[in-house]
C-alpha cells in the first residue's frame, strides 16, 4: 500500500475520530457543573494587576 | 563573561556578512549583507563600549519597553504601509504612476508585495507583538520571561521586515503570496519567533493567576501555528550561500496546496486569532466589564482553531487540486460562520448595559466597529468560498475588497483602538490629547473603508459577468482591456478612500504624539490601595 493510502485510511478513520472526540470533550468539559464560578473569575482576571505585577507569595 | 560570548559571535557576524557581501550574487543578496554587517558591527561596538560595566539590579515592574517600541513601530509602519496601498491603488487607475526613471523598483509589481508586508507584518505584526506582550504579563500578573528576550523580539522582528521590505524593491522574492523573503529571511524570522514564543511561553507557565485568560490562548495558537505555517511552506533550497534564489521542495499542485494553506491560515491565525486576542482583553477593559460569556470565549478558541487550519483549499477552486480536497476547504469555510459570529457576538455582547458608553467613548466605537466588519467579513468570506460564487468572485477585484474589510474594518481600527488605550498608560498620561481628534479618525476611516468595499464589490461582480459574458455564438464579448477600462471610476473612488484612511491615521499619530508629550503626568490616586 502506498504511503499516501496509507495516510489517507488513517486520516480518514482514527485521526478524524481522535479529533472529533477531543473536540467534543471540550465543549463539554466546558459546560461542567460547577464551572460558572472559575469562568467568573477567570473572565475578571483583565481588572486586578493592571499596574504592578502581584507579590511573590500570593499564588 | 556572557558579553565576551557575544562580542566573539557578534564579531564573527560581522566578518560573515562582509566576506557575504563581496561575494554576493545578486544586488539584493549584498545590500542584505551590509545592511546585517552594519547591525551586527554597531551592536559589537555597544558591546565593547559597556563591557565592564556593572550589571544593573533586574527589575521586578511590568516590562514596557518594548511595548512602547512596538506601539511606536505600529504606528510608524501603519502610515509607511498604507502610503504605498494608496500610491499602488493609484498607479492602477493612473499607470503613468509607473514612473520610467524607477522601473523594476517603484512599479506596480515591486511596490505590491511592500504593502502587503507593510500592512501585515509590519503593522500588524508589531501590533501582535506590543499588545500580546502587555496584555500577558497583566493577566500572568508577572514581568515578562526571559529578561531581554522580549528586546530581542522586537528589534530582531523589525530587522526582518527591513531586510523583507528592501528585498522585495531590489527584486528578492520567492514568490509566494504573503510568504515572498527569501530562504536567508526566513531564517533569522524562524530564530526571532523561537525567541518570541520562549518569551510568551515563559511568561505564562511563570503566572501568578490561577487560570489562563483567554486572551492569551488566543495569542498563544496564532504564535504556535504561525511557526508551523511559516516552516513548511518556506521549505527551499538555496541555489548559492551567495545569493538570494532559492528552489521550492515542493512543485505543482502540492506547492500551490501547502502555500494557500499558509496563506489563508496566515489570515485564520494571524490576522483573526492574534486580533481576537486584542478583542478578548481591550473591549472588556475599555467598556469596564467582563467578557458577556466566558464559556462562549472558550468554545469560540477551540471550535475556530479546530476549523480554520482546513479552510485552505478554497483559494484554488477549478484548478488542478482534486475536488475532494477543494469540496473539504469549502465546507470547512462555511462551518467557520459559527465561531466567527459567536465570537462577534461575544465581543459586542460586551457592551450589554454600557451601550451609552458609545455615545461618549470613540475608543470603544473604534473597537466595536472592527468587531462589526469581523463579523461582515467573516460572513463574506464563507460566501464567497462556495465553489458557483467563487467562479464569479475568484480572480476579481471583488476579492481585493473582501481582504480590504476585513484588513481596514477589523485589524486596522481594533489596532487603532488598542493605540489610543496604550498610549496613555505606557506614558503614564491620565487622558488622551483630544477626543474629537480619535472621532475625526472613527469617520474618516469609516468611510473610506465605505468607499473601498463599495467600489471593489461594483467593479469586483462587473468584471466577473463581463468575463464570462458570450454571445450568442458562444463567443466571448470582452477583451481583457474593454473590463480594465470600464473599472477606471471605480479604481479612482477606491484610491480616495485610501486617502481618507491614510488621512485618519495620521491625525491619530498626531494626537498620539500629543498625549505622549502635551497631557499632563497621571498622579497616583490619593485612595489607599488595598494591602494585597
Amino acid at each position: 500500500m502506498h504511503t499516501y493510502s496509507l495516510l489517507r485510511e488513517f486520516a480518514d478513520s482514527w485521526m478524524l475520530l481522535l479529533l472529533f472526540t477531543v473536540f467534543v470533550s471540550v465543549i463539554l468539559w466546558v459546560f461542567r457543573p460547577g464551572a460558572r464560578k472559575t469562568h467568573q473569575d477567570t473572565a475578571a482576571i483583565p481588572f486586578r494587576h493592571d499596574d504592578r505585577p502581584a507579590s511573590e507569595d500570593r499564588t | 563573561m556572557s558579553n565576551y560570548v557575544k562580542l566573539i559571535a557578534l564579531g564573527l557576524v560581522t566578518l560573515a556578512a562582509m566576506i557575504a557581501a563581496n561575494y554576493g550574487r545578486d544586488l539584493a543578496y549584498s545590500v542584505h549583507a551590509i545592511i546585517i554587517m552594519l547591525v551586527a558591527g554597531g551592536l559589537f561596538l555597544r558591546t565593547l563600549r559597556r563591557i565592564d560595566e556593572p550589571v544593573p539590579v533586574a527589575e521586578t515592574g511590568y516590562m514596557d519597553g518594548p511595548v512602547r517600541a512596538g506601539v511606536i513601530a505600529t504606528a510608524f509602519w501603519g502610515v509607511a504601509g498604507f502610503l504605498v496601498g494608496t500610491f499602488i491603488a493609484f498607479q492602477l487607475a493612473f499607470p503613468a504612476l509607473n514612473f520610467e526613471w524607477a522601473e523594476g523598483y517603484a512599479n506596480f509589481g515591486r511596490l505590491r508585495p511592500l504593502h502587503t508586508s507593510a500592512v501585515i507584518f509590519a503593522f500588524g505584526g508589531n501590533a501582535l507583538i506590543a499588545t500580546s506582550f502587555y496584555i500577558v504579563q497583566r493577566t500572568s500578573a508577572v514581568r515578562l520571561f526571559g529578561g531581554n528576550l522580549g528586546w530581542f523580539v522586537f528589534w530582531g522582528y523589525n530587522l526582518f521586515i527591513v531586510l523583507a521590505a528592501t528585498g522585495y524593491l531590489l527584486g528578492a522574492t520567492q514568490s509566494k503570496e504573503y510568504a515572498e523573503p527569501e530562504w536567508y529571511v526566513d531564517i533569522w524570522l524562524t530564530i526571532v519567533w523561537v525567541a518570541y514564543l520562549i518569551a510568551f511561553l515563559g511568561t505564562i507557565m511563570t503566572r501568578r493567576e490561577r487560570h489562563i485568560y483567554v486572551a492569551n490562548w488566543f495569542f498563544l495558537a496564532f504564535i504556535v501555528t504561525v511557526a508551523m505555517l511559516h516552516i513548511v511552506n518556506n521549505l527551499s533550497l538555496p541555489v548559492s550561500i551567495f545569493g538570494s534564489k532559492s528552489v521550492q521542495v515542493f512543485s505543482g499542485v502540492q506547492d500551490a496546496m501547502t502555500q494557500w494553506w499558509y496563506g489563508h491560515n496566515a489570515v485564520g491565525f494571524f490576522l483573526t486569532a492574534g486580533f481576537l486576542g486584542m478583542m478578548y482583553y481591550f473591549i472588556p477593559k475599555q467598556a469596564e466589564r467582563p467578557v458577556y460569556s466566558y464559556k462562549l470565549s472558550i468554545i469560540h478558541f477551540w471550535a475556530l482553531i479546530f476549523l480554520y487550519i482546513w479552510a485552505g483549499p478554497h483559494h484554488l477552486h477549478y484548478t488542478a487540486l482534486p475536488d475532494w480536497a477543494s469540496t473539504l476547504g469549502m465546507v470547512f469555510s462555511i462551518i467557520l460562520w459559527m465561531p466567527s459570529w459567536g465570537g462577534m457576538i461575544n465581543g459586542l455582547m460586551t457592551l450589554s448595559g454600557a451601550w451609552d458608553k458609545l455615545r461618549t467613548d470613540p475608543v470603544l466605537r473604534m473597537l466595536v466597529i472592527s468587531v462589526g466588519f469581523y463579523g461582515m467579513s467573516t460572513f463574506e468570506g464563507p460566501m464567497m468560498s462556495i465553489r458557483a460564487v467563487n467562479s464569479l468572485s475568484h480572480y476579481t477585484d471583488w476579492t481585493i475588497g473582501h481582504v480590504h474589510s476585513g484588513a481596514l474594518g477589523w485589524n486596522g481600527m481594533i489596532t487603532f483602538g488598542a493605540l489610543y488605550f496604550l498610549v496613555p498608560k505606557l506614558w503614564n498620561r491620565e487622558r488622551l490629547y483630544s477626543l474629537s481628534l480619535v472621532s475625526w479618525h472613527f469617520w474618516l476611516a469609516t468611510i473610506g473603508i465605505v468607499l473601498y468595499a463599495a467600489s471593489m464589490w461594483v467593479t469586483g461582480i462587473m468584471e466577473g459577468l463581463m468575463w464570462r459574458e458570450v454571445d450568442a455564438n458562444g463567443f466571448l464579448v470582452n477583451s481583457f482591456a474593454d473590463t480594465v477600462a470600464a473599472k477606471f471610476p471605480m479604481y479612482v473612488v477606491r484610491g480616495l478612500g485610501g486617502v481618507l484612511f491614510l488621512v485618519g491615521a495620521l491625525i491619530m499619530c498626531y494626537n498620539l504624539w500629543m498625549t505622549a508629550i502635551r497631557v499632563p503626568e497621571k498622579v497616583a490616586s490619593a485612595a489607599a490601595v488595598p494591602a494585597e
